[in-house]
């Protein structure tokens, strides 16, 4: 996909998180919004996954450790095909195959179950330890909050993963700067991050998580890396792509009311047009 | 009569996992820095390509596993029991247990008999806290024999399974030529008809003497091993419930959350009659000889024996 289309998809997950946070009214827009150009990217260009080889022992593998934002990773599964986009509405309803965080034995398209943070980096390194002994070539993916790796088992997990040399392994995180109860820098502060994942001996792409060109720079480069895992870290907005939940903690763990999801929904409709006049 | 034959569970652990890891390619150990201690070691020198040391990480190591499983292995976990159902206990909770991953714990130096170390690494509640996981499977083998047979079960069953072993050798018990092993089943030692002792764990052999001692008394008691907390045999403890009328049990454990828990749960709802819990009294162990320890908290034959006696009187 060029620039355009991928920009185009992501508005649509855009949509999509605030159509099941708003049905559901219960969920994780913020962190959701701020990564839906990184899920964008790594479903329409990385991955390479669909819903046909989802299950396919050498497919590449995502493991969504920021599991709260499971909104974003439903709303870019069911735009890929994985599930119908309409069920984006049963989210974290009674009997929902989308369940508030994920679940790999209920939706389509999800490698690993998450929701408790710091345990899905360490499962992508398992992965990434069974590729590198069955000598396989997939690439494995995970996704992390940057207050997600105040937790003591993500420093674990990057001792390990350089420890053992796993360079099919890429961890993102998603740098909105905020937690739910306040910045980072002022709750618990886990800057320099790159300064600590170079000290844990990873090689640290920077990136901005809302630029194509910056995503697909970033996820070249850490092809190119031997014997290191890559680290690209992600400066981003959160609650990106509406202007009244762009940079607020508030909108953490919030689900917008009517009026507040009609006149988001109108922006990104709005947004969407734009785009299409490009 | 020839001495009695004594050893670890935890060897019986480490040589079988060697012994599988040739019957099973797919067989992946992991270890958080205890190799030698856990006997995972003999598994690491055969199948070093498949064996994960992952240091003093077990809440990485867990969840880690979880991700080898999730690729279609079969993978054990080993640490002491402290630290790889307390430490990991969240991590065992959500990356195995929920997504019914296929990770087995092979969980080590379990009970008090862990000795010398003392309470900060005599775990008396793995049983209770990995119990109450769905679908996990717990299983404590009595002896070398029945912890053998409890790994190979293990890798055949699908899905998580807590597997605990200890540090001392303890005697076997298990050399008959009628022993047969099945998960999830319990074995009738000795019949009996006037009270029940339904033990697991290395103190089965202490129930083996207190009902000894007790029929030279005239007390004639049925002696039931359950190696498999959970599920647990229900028929088969409604049945010896039915038939004495009153149970004692025994574990290497704290009273709460463990086997007598479990009998306890099972007779109230299906036919109750009195259960008495021995174990550890809802205390912390402390430092002290494996004998020392079994002999103070009354889990010994004698101990085992003298308490029946002083709950029948």
């Amino acid at each position: 996909m060029d620039n355009l289309e991928l920009q185009k998809f992501a508005n649509e997950v855009r949509k999509g998180i605030l159509t099941g946070v708003h049905a559901a009214k219960a969920g994780h827009p913020g962190g959701s919004m701020s990564s839906a150009d990184i899920f964008t990217y790594l479903y329409c260009e990385e991955l390479k996954v669909t819903p046909e080889t989802a299950k396919d022992p050498d497919r590449n593998r995502f493991v969504l450790s920021k599991g709260h934002t499971a909104p974003g990773l439903y709303a870019t599964l069911a735009l890929r095909g994985f599930f119908p986009v309409e069920d984006l509405v049963t989210l974290r309803k009674y009997k929902s195959y989308l369940q508030g965080h994920p679940d790999m034995k209920a939706t389509p398209g999800v490698d690993m179950s998450t929701g408790s943070l710091g345990q899905g980096i360490s499962a992508a390194v398992g992965m990434a330890l069974a590729g590198k002994m069955d000598k396989k070539d997939y690439r494995v993916y995970t996704l992390l909050g940057d207050g997600e790796i105040e937790e003591g088992q993500v420093w674990e997990a990057a001792m390990y993963a350089a420890h053992k040399k796993l360079d099919n392994l890429v961890a993102i995180i998603d740098n909105n700067g905020l937690q739910i109860d306040g910045e980072i820098s002022k709750v618990c502060s886990p800057y320099p991050i790159d300064k600590k994942f170079e000290a844990f001996n990873w090689h640290v792409i920077h990136a901005d998580a809302h630029d194509f060109d910056s995503l697909r720079a970033a996820f070249e480069e850490a092809k190119t890396v031997k014997g290191q895992p890559s680290l690209i870290l992600c400066k981003s907005v959160k609650g990106k792509g509406v202007s009244f939940m762009e940079n607020q903690a508030g909108w953490h763990g919030v689900a917008p009311n009517d009026e507040q999801y009609a006149a988001a929904m109108e922006e990104l409709e709005k947004a969407g047009e734009a785009l299409c006049q490009k | 009569m020839s001495e009695v034959k004594r050893a670890a569970t935890r060897q019986a652990y480490g040589e079988t996992l060697a012994e599988a890891g040739g019957l099973y390619d797919n067989l992946v150990v992991m270890d958080a820095d205890l190799a030698e201690s856990t006997k995972t070691a003999m598994f690491a020198k055969k199948y070093p390509e498949r064996f994960f040391d992952c240091g003093i990480a077990e809440a990485n190591m867990v969840s880690m596993a979880a991700g080898i499983a999730s690729t279609g292995k079969t993978v054990f976990v080993s640490s002491f029991a402290m630290f790889a159902s307390g430490r990991a206990y969240e991590q065992i909770r959500n990356s195995i247990g929920y997504p019914r991953l296929n990770v087995k714990i092979g969980a080590t130096h379990g009970g008090i008999t862990v000795g010398e170390d003392g309470a900060s690494h005599q775990c008396l509640e793995d049983v209770s806290l990995m119990r109450s996981i769905p679908g996990m499977v717990v299983c404590v083998p009595s002896d070398v024999i029945e912890a053998r047979e409890a790994v190979l079960a293990a890798i055949k069953h699908p899905g998580p399974v807590y597997l605990r072993f200890g540090r001392s050798a303890v005697p076997v018990i298990n050399d008959t030529p009628d022993y047969k092993f099945e998960l999830g089943k319990g074995r009738v030692i000795k019949e009996g008809k006037d009270l029940t002792i339904i033990a697991t764990g290395i103190v089965v052999e202490s129930a083996m003497e207190a009902a000894k001692k007790l029929a030279e008394e005239g007390i004639d008691a049925e002696v039931i091993n359950i190696h498999t907390i959970k599920p647990l045999d229900e028929e088969l403890v409604i049945a010896s419930a039915k038939k004495t009328g009153r149970i004692f049990t025994v574990e290497e454990h704290s009273v709460i959350g463990g086997l007598g828990s479990a009998v306890c749960d099972c007779v109230c709802a299906n036919h109750p009659v009195p259960v008495h819990k021995l174990g550890i009294q809802d205390v912390f162990g402390t430092s002290g000889s494996a004998a020392v320890l079994m002999k103070e908290f009354k889990l010994d034959g004698e101990g085992v024996y003298e308490q029946i006696k002083e709950i029948l009187a």
